[in-house]
């Protein structure tokens, strides 16, 4: 790859009067504060320069410590938490916005620039209700009276097909879900008439298939109303849907700027390239064995004992050392699953044979083998872990608990482990808080495996990692499961994921097991209702996508 | 609604399980009332006497309820050292305490609150460290070294309030208040900082909220940040330890209401504990058990109703 100050084709610069948003030569700087050491300065944006034409969108695409986010935050110049704007020109508009004053940025924040967060359920104030908070800041910088800020608002409300558009603004945060309060905060957004809006990761935190339907209502709002955008986000696929321009950034350097086409299809950089082209891992799938490690029979479960039940009469199958993907969105049941089979959760009605004997379904009531031989591993490895201890005291803590191994063989055992999850010895003396997120996940993995564990629960175990670190984690675990004949039972709801890992699938709704088979089976038409629309939800990195998913949908989201 | 009757079912619970600690403590209190009331000399004739009508011979459990029931009948029984009825004595004094309470709290209150949001609006400036720091100093003095401080400074020095807040009734208005703005004062002090630095804690908890940072984004001043997002969300914390101090304000006065002569609640506890007078103790415990149960429940309610996940179910 070319050095720090590589030459980047960009794309032509906008006419003067279509210019809406120039930064030039961007840096950013932070604090940080590292365990033990003397706080420190460090670059987080360097020399990032862009112009963004009136009405056009600019995706803006890395992996988490890119400074998408801190670049975006810098067109309100706004630096979060201890991030300051330290060099560069953020013209706005015309005018140098960095050099406006503390009131003159709050004069053009929610007026000419707005905001859309990734989790508007958190970016949303409980106390108020929807309305006044979507009309507040037109209020407030007088652009509207609060009669005309409130039609104009029911009128982006319909706009972005919420449902009661005319009463949906009564109504407080806690009350509308997930992928309707997305929409209303780019409702807010919009309904100060602004002519930029940033887009942080606004469909991340939501189910795919509720992800298709903001994210369309999203691009059609764009391109009614004529606002500029930048779109901030992880993922190349959703960013080709509603992007004109794409940037590729990397540890706060501009990788790759260009049109969305040329990005996806004929990507310059290598590094784009591997973005592009991250997800596919070809595994052939096995057949099913003759005597499965864990067999699932009717499980039924319901918490406290309650009315709902939140698994409906589930079997599955699981063989030894092959892995057994279970999808479905959030809610499906998935995760109660895996309660329920470890014990967490004892079922109601049903039975778990594994290893060719019967669980018993209560955890307290389970022998120390069962326990040992049915590990888990979690989507936040960061709280999975003691953050006091230290690597060789998290992954010897198995080893002494289950074998007994003491002193220099277990020292032996841990070297043995990490070298396995290719990290190496030096890290024995580590701190959780001193690695980074696919580290981390390594490590976790690594102590499960120090049981000698015959299936491995991995509960979503790379969503919160970046598309090239949870590559590495799928590829560590296929590689382990080839020596170590483990089963892998994988939640996950990320259909990419599933492709790259599974022999078989099991597809969950509301609690249901609604298709399950071999990979081959589950992913070929006909499809049901419910596995057409998680499949068809799935984005891809191809123009023109959204359009055509919308279109051919049988089944509507249940997030709507 | 249903949790809100809970509360206050559960409230009306506890107080009764207070008042058989209550009962419970001043039997175990060694002593003997008969003995105490006809000291030294008394004959056993004249003391198994006494103790006959006293009732101090029945059983425990009898006398227990014999005393709730006449609480709950308003009738707090009778004082044994001076033979007067507890609740004509005690309502004037409970009276008394309540308006020192409730005029401290006019001023506490709201100006613990003030300076709360000051110290948040410039915090880490110097105006924050000032506050904070004067509000460090005023809770480390005890309130009686406090008290006396105000009353060498502003009674024996500049002369301008009484060193004895006495009250009385047919006392005018302003004369009332002008008794009580030294041991007020002393109270303010002890409850100010308190308070201030939860409402300061408080309010900083929810500045970190991504909804804060929203209405940031939407250009709002800091000042309108903190009283439209930020305290409204901090108003359950706010609100409880508001009242504990308000608790404090009537129960935690004994010390204030001896050093000023105050004649209070305070003070007519502590002469009756140096006189073992049972009833009285019992009656005055009770009392305060019910105030600080009371807003403990104000507190609680006060915190639903500030939830609107509570007020606006789905």
């Amino acid at each position: 790859m070319a050095s720090a100050v590589h030459h980047v084709d960009t794309p032509p610069r906008p006419k003067p009067e279509d210019l809406l948003l120039d930064i030039r030569n961007l840096k950013i700087e932070a604090r940080v504060y590292p365990p033990g050491e003397t706080p420190r300065d460090v670059t987080i944006v360097d020399g990032v320069s862009l112009t963004l034409a009136r009405g056009k969108v600019l995706g803006l695409i890395g992996e988490s410590g890119a400074g998408k986010s801190t670049i975006g935050l810098s067109a309100m110049a706004y630096g979060r938490g201890g991030v300051r704007i330290t060099g560069g020109e953020v013209i706005l508009n015309g005018r140098d916005i960095l050099k406006t004053g503390k009131d003159g940025v709050r004069k053009l924040r929610g007026a000419e620039v707005c905001y859309v967060a990734q989790s508007a359920a958190a970016a949303f104030n409980p106390a108020h209700r929807l309305m006044d908070q979507v009309v507040e800041a037109a209020i407030l910088h007088g652009s509207a009276t609060r009669a005309e800020a409130e039609q104009r608002a029911k009128h982006l409300f319909r706009k972005l097909s919420l449902p009661n558009p005319d009463t949906i603004g009564d109504r407080y945060p806690h009350q509308v879900s997930g992928g309707q309060l997305q929409r209303v905060m780019t409702a807010m957004a919009l309904c100060s008439e602004p002519d930029l809006i940033v887009f942080d990761e606004p469909t991340t935190a939501l189910d795919v298939t509720t992800q298709i339907d903001v994210l369309a209502a999203i691009k059609d709002a764009i391109r009614d109303t004529g606002v500029a955008a930048l779109y901030i986000t992880h993922d190349l696929a959703v960013v080709a849907q509603v992007s004109d321009e794409i940037m590729v950034l990397r540890h706060g350097k501009l990788v790759e700027w260009g049109g969305t086409r040329q990005i996806i299809k004929e990507p310059r950089q290598e590094y784009t390239n591997a973005l592009v082209s991250v997800h596919h891992i070809e595994h052939e799938e096995h057949a099913p064995t003759a005597n499965p490690i864990l067999s699932a029979r009717n499980i039924t479960a319901a918490y406290g004992g309650g009315p709902i039940k939140v698994l409906k009469n589930v079997s599955v199958d699981i063989f030894p050392g092959q892995t057994l993907a279970v999808v479905g969105e959030s809610g499906s049941g998935k995760s109660t699953l895996a309660r329920a089979i470890t014990g967490l959760l004892p079922p109601e009605q049903g039975s778990i044979t594994f290893a060719g004997r019967t669980l018993s379904n209560a955890l307290k009531d389970r022998s120390r083998d069962d326990l040992r031989e049915l590990q888990m591993i979690y989507q936040m490895a960061d709280v999975a872990m003691n953050p006091r201890q230290t690597v060789g005291t998290i992954i010897g803590r198995p080893l002494e608990f289950y074998f007994g191994i003491k002193g220099r063989e277990r020292d032996q055992r841990v070297a043995e482990l990490l070298d396995k999850i290719e990290m190496g010895k030096g890290f024995v003396d580590r701190y959780p808080a001193e690695l980074s997120g696919g580290q981390k996940q390594r490590v976790c993995i690594a102590r499960a495996l120090a049981a000698k564990p015959k299936l491995i629960i991995c509960d979503e175990v790379t969503s919160a990692l970046d598309p090239l670190v949870a590559h590495g984690i799928l590829e560590l675990l296929l590689g382990l499961q080839k020596d170590e004949n483990v089963a892998y039972l994988f939640i996950t709801h990320d259909l990419a994921t599933v492709k790259s890992i599974a022999d078989s699938i099991a597809v969950m709704y509301r609690g249901e097991v609604v298709r399950y088979g071999p990979k081959s089976r589950v992913l070929t038409p006909p499809f049901d209702a419910y596995t057409d629309l998680l499949l068809s939800s799935v984005p891809e990195m191809e123009i023109g996508w959204l359009e055509k998913a919308i279109k051919g949908r049988r089944m509507e989201s249940a997030g709507n | 609604m249903r949790l809100i009757a809970q509360r206050v079912a559960m409230g009306i619970l506890l107080l009764f399980a207070v008042s058989a600690l209550i009962f419970a403590g001043t039997q175990i209190l060694p002593g003997d009332v008969a003995a105490s009331i006809l000291g030294q000399s008394a004959t056993p004739q004249s003391l198994a006497n006494l103790r006959e009508e006293l009732g101090l011979n029945d059983p425990a459990y009898i006398r227990y309820f014999r005393w709730l029931g006449g609480i709950l009948t308003g009738d707090l029984g009778t004082a044994l050292t001076t033979r007067q009825d507890i609740a004509t004595t005690l309502g004037p004094r409970l009276w008394n305490t309540l308006f020192l309470a409730f005029w401290t709290a006019v001023v506490a209150i709201p100006l613990a609150i003030l300076l709360g949001l000051l110290a948040v609006r410039y915090r880490n400036g110097p105006i924050d460290k000032t506050i904070s720091g004067f509000a460090l100093a005023s809770t480390s003095l005890p309130e009686f070294f406090i008290g006396y401080l105000l009353i060498f400074f502003f009674a024996v020095k500049m002369q301008w309030f009484p060193s004895i807040s006495t009250v009385y009734d047919g006392m005018p208005f302003l004369e009332k208040l002008r008794a009580i703005v030294l041991p007020g004062t002393a109270l303010l002090l002890v409850v100010l900082a308190h308070m201030m630095r939860m409402t300061r804690a408080a309010i900083l908890n929810v500045m970190q909220s991504a909804y804060v940072e929203t209405a940031e984004l939407k250009g709002l001043s800091q000042l309108a940040i903190i009283r439209k997002h930020a305290f409204p969300n901090a108003i359950a914390p706010i609100v409880n330890v508001v009242m504990l101090n308000l608790a404090f304000l009537v129960v935690g006065v004994v010390v204030v209401e001896v050093i000023f002569v105050y004649p209070g609640m305070g003070q007519y506890l502590v002469d009756h504990v140096a006189k073992r007078d049972v009833p009285v103790v019992q009656a005055v415990g009770l009392i305060f058990a019910a105030v600080y149960i009371s807003l403990n429940i104000v507190a609680d309610i006060a915190s639903i109703l500030a939830n609107p996940r509570l007020r606006h179910p789905r």
